[in-house]
């Protein structure tokens, strides 16, 4: 599997390091370092489909960083309510490392301003935009255009977000070399920008990253799941 | 028998019985006793909120002071019971205001609470004075408002692990200016800012408040002024234990020292390590130490926990390691309970040195020990076998092994034989908890010893209908039973059925109990509801034989309730029948 350590690291604790290195990786090999992130998305997701595995938890990555077979899932299948351990409780490991990354936050900006980088594959620079400035994906999508001449957003559906319930429509966007947004969200996973409320995304995203449809593929799984969940 | 005592006098002797399984006893011995005592009951336990209503409720008992009222399976704590099952309080909270209006403290347990109840509670019961909600959900820091600003006599507001839905961080400041009578807060389970000016102010101005449990984001800066507003405080759970450099800590450790009545401390989120011995001072006192949220590692744990000689109540995560457990068996001679939870859950392996030894040597060690809830990642048959005969003192023993069916990690053999140890030695033994690889050996153990067990909980264990067989024939004072996970069927059920009478509640998930067999219990015994709880689509066309997903027990005077939702059928009963007592 290439490099899957490197990406596993940028992958796992969206440390600031890891993720420079990564755009390190960016910027001389086009897309390499994070299309390696996105296929091992995919193999997670295809070993667990039947699990609840939280992807979202630091712990869960973490546990890999020993020299196992990385293929395997990092953590035991969950059944549910085992082990016997209630929700507030389960979350002491994760609430840990949200709320020190949480107070970095705060001690940055406060809630006037809400900087976060923007890069864009095999562009030779990132921009930084103040999601507060804008009210709407549209708003963020024309601002990011400027920036990147040629950069699309693809299409919106009427609520302004991306209809993930046209499986076949989100595809066809996938399948293209048009570029797609992805945003790292709080608990430092990679998620397709359009699939949650606006303010929502605003309190929970820390980072974009610009990249070709094809190299978002796998995100898009986890964001189908959700949509078929909440339908 | 002819009443020879005038009703005062046996009123009078009445008095002194306390708890409500006395009283429940003493209603039985004839009506007229039964007339007596419902007359002169002031604080009501209800374990089962469907197993009466709101009106048997009121009509029995006249002039009720406490209602303590309990809502959900116990395994609705681990999302096993799907939202909107019920459990709602609101219709007894109307009930009780039309007739109690002297109700002075509530008690609510797995219950479903709303903020219009809170504002009921709050404008309907103007004598007031406990507030205990413990796993309860539903309502917002609107409701507290409400209760904050209109509850004059309140003493205790305590919000024991809610999941509350946090609008507004100034609903503390609700409580009027003139309200001083505040005796005990416990708002640690809320994850947002609460206003820390109107907290000062509140705790400034409660000469008796005796414990405050505060929430995670309360800083550590914030501490000693509180405690010095507070010396008289008998229970404290700090916030968040951590703070950048060190200059709070010579102002804490002063008004730790201050706090001369302390006995219990608990918070201590995100522990830093150098700030722990801001509490030596007050070690030595504590009989109660919960230090669950502190992810540090033992050798800091260990320190803190040698200076606790007088402990009795221990609460801890796994990084406390066998070794920390050594040092409880020798520091802590007073223990009486020890819980420790895992702190990596999900995790395969081991992420720390925590096994059955840790276990052994605090049975070892500690000889007042009768309380274990102990999460952990290997077991011996022969460790379990040391721990009853060490501790056969023990009443309450909940193992936890984390992976599913794990057997004796030295011989590979079921826990079957360690277990029985267990109910054989531990002749008092009231409540079980097991895991691990587990055979119907277990349950004829179970079922033959555990004569006094009233709570048992299994999951992943037995072979055949004959384990669960044993238990309900054999185990004469069960009287909650919750099983996941297990191969039992209709068989032993139905073959049992008439204990289920003697029963609170009997709750079995993901087994093999048949719609059929359902709707036969509840044909067959009309004094319980077999609430089958399954989230499939076209319950109806779903043969007889197959296992329904998940299936509530419970006796009831009752009959139906009508506040269920679509996922809960009671089986068994004709749609028109309601059984009313009148």
């Amino acid at each position: 599997m290439m490099h899957l350590k490197e990406t596993e690291l940028c992958l796992g604790l969206g440390l600031p390091g890891s993720c420079e290195q990564t755009d390190t990786a960016l910027k001389a090999t086009g897309k390499r370092g994070f299309s390696e992130t996105v296929d091992l998305m995919l193999n997670l997701q295809t070993k667990d489909q039947s699990s609840s595995v939280d992807m979202n938890d630091k712990k869960l990555q973490s546990s890999t960083k020993n020299n196992k077979d990385l293929t395997k899932p990092p953590a035991k299948a969950q059944v549910v309510g085992w082990p016997p351990v209630r929700n507030y409780r389960k979350n002491v490991m994760a609430q840990k490392s949200n709320t020190e990354e949480t107070e970095k936050a705060v001690a940055g900006g406060g809630s006037a301003a809400s900087f976060v980088k923007v890069s864009m594959d095999g562009a030779p620079y990132l921009r930084k935009v103040d999601l507060k400035l804008y009210e709407s994906y549209q708003q963020l999508s024309d601002a990011l255009a400027k920036m990147f001449s040629s950069f699309t957003m693809g299409n919106y559906g009427s609520q302004g977000m991306i209809d993930f319930m046209n499986e076949s429509k989100l595809m066809d966007l996938l399948n293209s070399s048009e570029y797609v947004p992805s945003y790292e969200d709080k608990d430092g996973d990679w998620m397709l920008v359009g699939d949650v409320p606006w303010q929502m995304f605003v309190d929970s995203c820390k980072r974009l990253r610009i990249m070709k449809g094809s190299d978002a593929i796998g995100l898009a799984p986890r964001a189908m799941e959700k949509c078929k969940n909440r339908s | 028998m002819t009443q020879s005592f005038p009703e005062e006098v046996l009123e009078h002797v009445f008095s002194f019985l306390t708890s409500h399984t006395d009283r429940n006893a003493v209603s039985l011995v004839s009506k007229s006793w039964y007339d007596t005592e419902r007359w002169c009951r002031d604080h009501v336990f209800i374990g089962n909120c469907y197993a009466v209503n709101p009106r048997v409720l009121t009509r029995r008992f006249k002039e009720v002071k406490a209602v303590e009222l309990k809502g959900k399976p116990h395994f609705a704590d681990f999302n096993l019971v799907p939202e909107g099952w019920g459990g709602c309080v609101d219709p007894w909270i109307v009930e009780m205001g039309r007739v109690y209006s002297g109700l002075e403290e509530i008690r609510l347990k797995r219950m479903e609470v709303t903020d219009e109840g809170l504002e009921m509670v709050a404008k309907g019961f103007g004598k007031l004075k406990v507030l205990v909600l413990a796993s309860c959900d539903g309502f917002s820091t609107d409701g507290l408002a409400a209760v904050a600003a209109n509850c004059r006599n309140l003493r205790v507001l305590d919000l024991r692990e809610c999941e509350v839905e946090e609008l507004s961080c100034h609903w503390l400041s609700h409580f009027p200016d003139s309200f001083t009578l505040l005796e005990s807060l416990n708002i640690a389970c809320l994850s947002s800012e609460v206003s820390f000016s109107a907290l000062e102010r509140l705790v400034s101005r409660s000469p008796n408040l005796k414990t405050l449990k505060l929430n995670r984001t309360v800083p550590l800066e914030k501490l000693s002024t509180l405690l010095q507003r507070a010396p008289q405080l008998v229970e404290f759970g700090t916030g968040a234990y951590s703070a950048e450099g060190l200059d709070a800590y010579s102002s804490l450790a002063e008004a730790f020292s201050g706090c001369k009545k302390l006995k219990s401390l608990s918070g201590f989120w995100d522990v830093i390590p150098a700030y722990l011995p801001a509490v030596y001072s007050v070690c030595s006192q504590l009989t109660s130490l919960n230090l669950s949220y502190a992810t540090t590692q033992s050798p800091d744990l260990s320190k803190i926990i040698s200076h606790c000689h007088n402990l009795q109540r221990l609460v801890v995560l796994d990084y406390i390691e066998d070794t920390g457990l050594e040092t409880v068996a020798t520091s802590c001679k007073d223990l009486k309970e020890l819980v420790v939870f895992p702190s990596d859950p999900y995790v395969a392996d081991a992420n720390v040195p925590l096994t059955e030894q840790g276990l052994v040597s605090v049975s070892q060690g500690c000889t007042k020990l009768h309380s274990v809830l102990y999460f952990c990642r290997q077991m011996s048959n022969s460790a379990l076998v040391s721990i009853s005969k060490n501790r056969p003192n023990i009443t309450c023993f909940r193992l936890c092994i984390l992976e599913p069916r794990s057997p004796d990690y030295l011989t590979l053999e079921p826990l079957d034989t360690g277990f029985g140890s267990i109910v054989e030695n531990c002749k008092q033994l009231t409540r079980l908890s097991m895991s691990g690889l587990l055979t119907d050996r277990v349950f004829e153990y179970i079922g033959k010893h555990a004569k006094k067990l009233d709570m048992l909980s299994i999951a992943f264990a037995g072979d055949t209908d004959l384990g669960l067989h044993y238990i309900l024939s054999g185990c004469d004072s069960l009287r909650k039973l919750e099983i996941r996970d297990c191969p039992f069927g209709d068989k032993a059920l139905l073959a049992n059925a008439s204990k289920l009478e003697t029963m609170r509640s009997l709750w079995m998930s993901s087994c093999f109990v048949s719609f059929g067999a359902c709707k036969l219990l509840g044909q067959k015994m009309p004094r319980l509801n077999v609430e089958v709880i399954d989230e499939r689509e076209n319950l109806n066309s779903i043969p007889e034989n197959v296992p329904v997903e998940k299936v509530y027990i419970y006796r009831t005077v009752c009959g139906q309730r009508f506040d269920m939702p679509d996922f809960v059928r009671i089986m068994g009963k004709d749609k028109a029948d309601v059984y009313n007592l009148s």
